[in-house]
């Protein structure tokens, strides 16, 4: 499989960025971090607009910077989009999307105009001006003239932050065609993790200039040392589950998770795609044994409790930790846990309060 | 009153002189203005009040320093001469060294201030896509930065064509080789004939007025830039 390395030092007044990645070059990739944090640092050394001093970046076969060589970023395979779509006014959207198409050796053309325009649904535009469309509008032009050059990799800024919900709803299943059709890696800096959470394969999460933790979208969400960046309100698990059946009766859907079964209200999705779900550590509640008698809780995963969390002696709550074939957060009070008495390889039984269900349009509540 | 004739080759040479110099200006001028532009060098603003300079200068100053730089015993006019056999100043080419000077702010200033609006983003953007700096400055900063290529052509021009103390100083005022309608005009006054810098002063009102208008109105009617 093909990999991007990188390595970056870079010292600024006040701030140092000292960075070291190695990703799946496939993909999307999402670089999440707090503003401040070098997220867009990072992303204009690996582009090439900005040297770092001292730096290392191969992807695939190519080193793009090292000791000796530093490749100048029009000579780098990359494609670039930014929060603005930074289109060029003086020339029509079929003449945007064409720009770097021309400026590539005809040899190492794998993506056409027709075949791009038809997957972002461009057809219709080719002869309007820049200024007569609509933000989201602009933004696919701006991914398609990128993608246009066969990019090696796909770099984004942020790219949604400046359009509405609707308009990121529209957008998103783009970006996601893109990675399933042409196979574009995709790295994505983003300070908005519920704009992304369907799309994230890899998690890079960086904190004032260095790397905190780099994993799956599952390992990251579930990882407590996360929860000043990520933000209280993300932490838990994020579960990749396919639908099972539906049940018409009573208006259920039922998904596969690994074996075990999890019921959410009835999805308008085939029975077999997949499904990414998000739960809140908040929203796990634990018990020993199965519950005696009857409970309002449908969805109740076998587990096992990894590590106890460190014990705050001034908070209420603490932090479980639980392996559920995936890694799954649970908070509960410092008194459950007295109560309960947990520990490490112990078997648990988790109820799961409330499921967000991430899909198309819906990650961005 | 025949003065078609007579009068044709001052304007002529006028012409041709402003033409000349606008062509060296905006060779000149796009890498001055661009390298103003982009540079964060602490020389920037020395270069700035250089090109500003002309603006403010007596031009009589001007054309004596020219005078005596491009005349055949200064640093430019003397090797010239020794390459050439005649210094440059009472020649054609010293006016259009003497006109490039002094009208370069009138060229610089629109293509710098043109440029800074631009600013750094189409040059990145082009250069993402995989176009050489000198591709993305033809093909992308030269289009957008038209409006001030068309401010700096016109002014530069004007100025040039309206020119009097620099021209006098350094060219004199050789019929058919450094004449201009600026000294030819000033020539018809001194001899009382009125009617002649009449014809050649309102030519020049009319004629730099319809520039303006000109310009004011393509300006208007040029596409706004949206980013």
């Amino acid at each position: 499989m093909d990999l991007l390395e990188a390595k970056f030092k870079m010292d600024y007044p006040g701030f140092t960025l000292d960075m070291e990645l190695n990703l799946p070059a496939k993909g999307v990739t999402v670089v999440f971090g707090p503003s401040g944090s070098g997220k867009t640092t990072l992303l204009r050394c690996l582009s090439g607009l900005d040297k770092a001093p001292s730096g290392y970046m191969k992807i695939a076969d190519q080193v793009w910077q090292d000791e000796e060589i530093f490749i100048p970023i029009q000579e780098r395979k990359i494609g670039l989009v930014f929060q603005e779509s930074r289109l060029f006014p003086h020339l029509n959207i079929q003449e945007n999307l064409l720009y770097g198409y021309q400026r590539t050796l005809p040899a190492e053309r794998n993506l056409h105009l027709d075949e791009v325009a038809q997957v972002l649904n461009l057809e219709a535009l080719l002869k309007r001006r820049p200024e007569k469309l609509s933000g989201g509008e602009r933004q696919r032009v701006a991914i398609g003239r990128a993608l246009l050059t066969s990019p090696k990799l796909l770099l984004m800024d942020e790219p949604l932050a400046s359009l509405d919900m609707q308009l990121k709803a529209e957008i998103i299943p783009f970006i996601k065609r893109i990675v399933n059709e042409f196979k574009t890696p995709i790295v994505y800096v983003t300070h908005s993790m519920n704009e992304v959470l369907q799309l994230v394969d890899t998690m890079v999460v960086l904190n004032s200039g260095k790397v905190e933790n780099i994993g799956s979208v599952e390992e990251v969400f579930s990882d407590v040392r996360l929860r000043e960046v990520i933000g209280d309100e993300q932490l838990g698990a994020v579960l990749e589950t396919s639908v099972l059946e539906h049940d018409e009766e009573f208006g259920l859907t039922r998904l596969d998770f690994m074996g075990q079964v999890l019921n959410v209200p009835r999805q308008n999705i085939p029975v077999g795609q997949s499904l990414r779900v998000h739960i809140h550590s908040k929203d796990v509640s634990l018990s020993t044994a199965p519950l005696a008698g009857a409970t309002s809780v449908l969805n109740i995963l076998k587990a096992k409790v990894e590590k106890v969390g460190v014990l705050d002696p001034k908070g209420y709550s603490v932090d479980i930790e639980l392996d559920a074939g995936r890694p799954i957060l649970a908070t509960i009070t410092r008194k459950s846990l007295a109560n309960l008495n947990l520990q490490p390889g112990q078997p648990i039984y988790a109820h799961i309060k409330a499921i967000k269900m991430i899909h198309e349009g819906e990650g961005m509540q | 009153m025949d003065f078609s004739l007579m009068d044709a080759e001052p304007i002529w040479l006028s012409l041709q002189l402003a033409g000349v110099t606008v062509m060296i200006l905006l060779a000149l001028g796009t890498p001055v203005a661009w390298w103003l532009a982009q540079t964060r060098s602490r020389f920037r603003v020395v270069v700035e009040a250089m090109v500003a300079l002309p603006l403010v200068l007596p031009p009589t100053v001007l054309g004596f320093y020219l005078l005596i730089l491009l005349g055949p015993h200064g640093w430019v006019g003397g090797p010239v001469k020794a390459l050439t056999g005649s210094a440059l100043s009472f020649s054609f080419t010293g006016l259009v060294c003497a006109s490039t000077l002094y009208s370069l702010p009138f060229v610089v200033q629109p293509l710098h201030s043109a440029f800074e609006t631009i600013g750094k983003v189409p040059m990145e953007t082009a250069q993402s896509l995989g176009a050489s700096r000198w591709d993305a400055f033809f093909s992308v900063i030269t289009p957008l930065a038209r409006r001030g290529y068309l401010t700096a052509m016109v002014l530069g021009f004007a100025h040039t064509l309206g020119e009097f103390g620099v021209v006098l100083m350094v060219g004199g005022n050789i019929p058919g080789k450094t004449k201009v309608i600026s000294i030819e005009i000033y020539d018809r006054v001194e001899v009382l004939e009125y009617t002649q810098a009449h014809i050649l002063s309102a030519g020049l009102l009319i004629f730099s007025f319809l520039v303006l208008l000109m310009v004011y109105s393509i300006n208007r009617r040029l596409p706004v830039q949206v980013t």
